[in-house]
């Protein structure tokens, strides 16, 4: 049966759905769903092709919206999705994956909440913030968020995420005991000989390679890494890349060696790509080597940037690559990242970006 | 139509107010209209009955301390209410969208 590609848009101002079939040339966009509210993550469960977003709205607080009919209709829930009385309320919800029959939600400030329903009602995972460095925690530009959200396929009990600013935790028994995981990355804004702390750290964004549950990619504030000790230790994978700052990662759907990065210029250096040149960056290698991949990107006068969840790859193969920029612009590949399209330029700015593949 | 009978019909119940709701806010939940009269003695009262009708509305307008959310106004007689601020029998409660965004 012919395949449908779904790229799943989380922009400021509402849902995006761009579709198209297995050859990805020709896109078409639906959109704004979700009452325009800010979706900071859109994702889809590819057994049921049930889509979920991860929404904060400024006047009517946080939810978790839901599609069972690819985007059509939506309904929108926050039953449990808040702390006990008295303690700062969740502003916004920021990440969503799905997990042994469970639906996560990663939420600002930095927590993390599981529904059993498919999203209808939530409740608190309490381990984590019972994390005595939980005081300590101290928010990144965009809040104290959680962010990202792994799940080990093989294992439920084996999440990692990604809080900015306080790095990487990570539970083996499904949520009620956590560890930082920060071992080997830097902390650039810490005073002069306190750059490794146990935690702390600015985790811009974690990705889990296939098949490999124990290698994890990392794109953090100060450098990229590799972790193939299920974060234990990580190390740097920064050689031959431009910069060392940038927001997302991008796993390939079935190749563990393989990772698209998009570094930008740095934290303090307008946070563009490179000479305001854009260039997805592709190891084969697990890190070792990198390919500036910019066939079809504008190379000029491209003062863009890419947000930490605004990447993604597709299953097909070979594999698509997706990216959203912070200027409302979607990129698209077909093949891997060798050429890229502009699937549209005007959006919102884009703030995720997930694909899912349904027989069409 | 309104088929809420008069307070005074009613001993001992509480008597409705009138409760004006945003448009943006009513557009989340199918069927809410823009006027509606709920039985409420306070604010919090006022919401806990919408939220019955309409599960979910108590969340979109209230946050977790619990309070008014800091970009919704709920106005009672020109002043700006929260939770506690009592209702007269028959008040026009506004419920607004403060000014947000970008």
């Amino acid at each position: 049966m012919a395949e449908k590609v779904l790229v799943l848009l989380g922009t400021k101002k509402g849902a995006f759905i761009a579709e198209s079939n297995a050859e990805r040339r020709s896109w078409k966009l639906r959109g704004p769903f979700c009452e325009t509210w800010p979706m900071n993550h859109v994702v889809a469960d590819p057994a049921t092709g049930t889509i979920w977003g991860a929404g904060g709205n400024e006047w009517f607080g946080p939810a978790v919206w839901k599609s069972t009919d690819l985007g059509e209709t939506w309904t929108h829930s926050s039953e449990g999705l808040a702390y006990a009385e008295g303690e700062e309320p969740i502003k916004a919800v920021w990440s969503l994956a799905k997990g042994n029959g469970s639906l996560y939600a990663g939420v600002q400030p930095a927590g993390l909440f599981r529904s059993d329903d498919d999203g209808r009602s939530w409740s608190h995972v309490e381990g984590l913030q019972k994390h005595p460095s939980r005081p300590h925690w101290n928010p990144g530009g965009a809040g104290l968020i959680l962010h990202s959200l792994v799940i080990d396929p093989a294992d439920h009990d084996r999440i990692w995420i990604g809080i900015s600013a306080a790095g990487v935790f990570y539970t083996g028994d499904g949520g009620k005991s956590w560890e930082p995981r920060n071992l080997g990355t830097r902390a650039d804004f810490m005073p002069e000989g306190e750059n490794y702390p146990e935690f702390g750290q600015c985790v811009h964004n974690l990705v889990m390679a296939p098949g490999m549950p124990n290698r994890l990619y990392q794109q953090n504030h100060c450098g990229m890494y590799r972790s193939d000790d299920g974060g234990k230790r990580w190390v740097s994978i920064e050689k031959g890349l431009p910069s060392t700052f940038g927001f997302p990662a991008a796993a390939h759907p079935r190749d563990p060696e393989t990772l698209y990065l998009v570094p930008l210029n740095g934290d303090s250096a307008g946070r563009y790509v490179p000479d305001a040149k854009a260039a997805v960056w592709r190891t084969r290698s697990a890190g070792s080597e990198w390919q500036a991949m910019r066939n079809g990107l504008p190379q000029e006068n491209a003062y863009i940037g890419v947000l930490r969840q605004a990447m993604a790859t597709d299953r097909l193969d070979p594999a698509g690559v997706y990216f959203g920029t912070s200027s409302g612009a979607l990129f698209a590949s077909a093949d891997e990242g060798e050429s890229w399209i502009d699937v549209t330029q005007h959006l919102p700015s884009i703030l995720s970006v997930e694909t899912l593949v349904v027989d069409g | 139509m309104d088929n809420t009978p008069a307070p005074e019909a009613r001993p001992g119940a509480v008597a409705a107010v009138v409760v004006r709701l945003p448009g943006v806010l009513v557009d989340l939940f199918p069927g809410a209209p823009r006027r509606v009269e709920v039985p409420a003695a306070t604010v919090r009262d006022m919401v806990d009955q919408l939220d019955k009708s309409w599960p979910g509305m108590r969340d979109r307008i209230c946050d977790s301390r619990p309070a008014i959310r800091k970009h919704i106004n709920v106005f009672v007689e020109g002043e700006r209410a929260t939770l506690k601020t009592k209702l007269k029998p028959g008040v026009e409660v506004f419920v607004l969208t403060a000014i947000s965004g970008g």
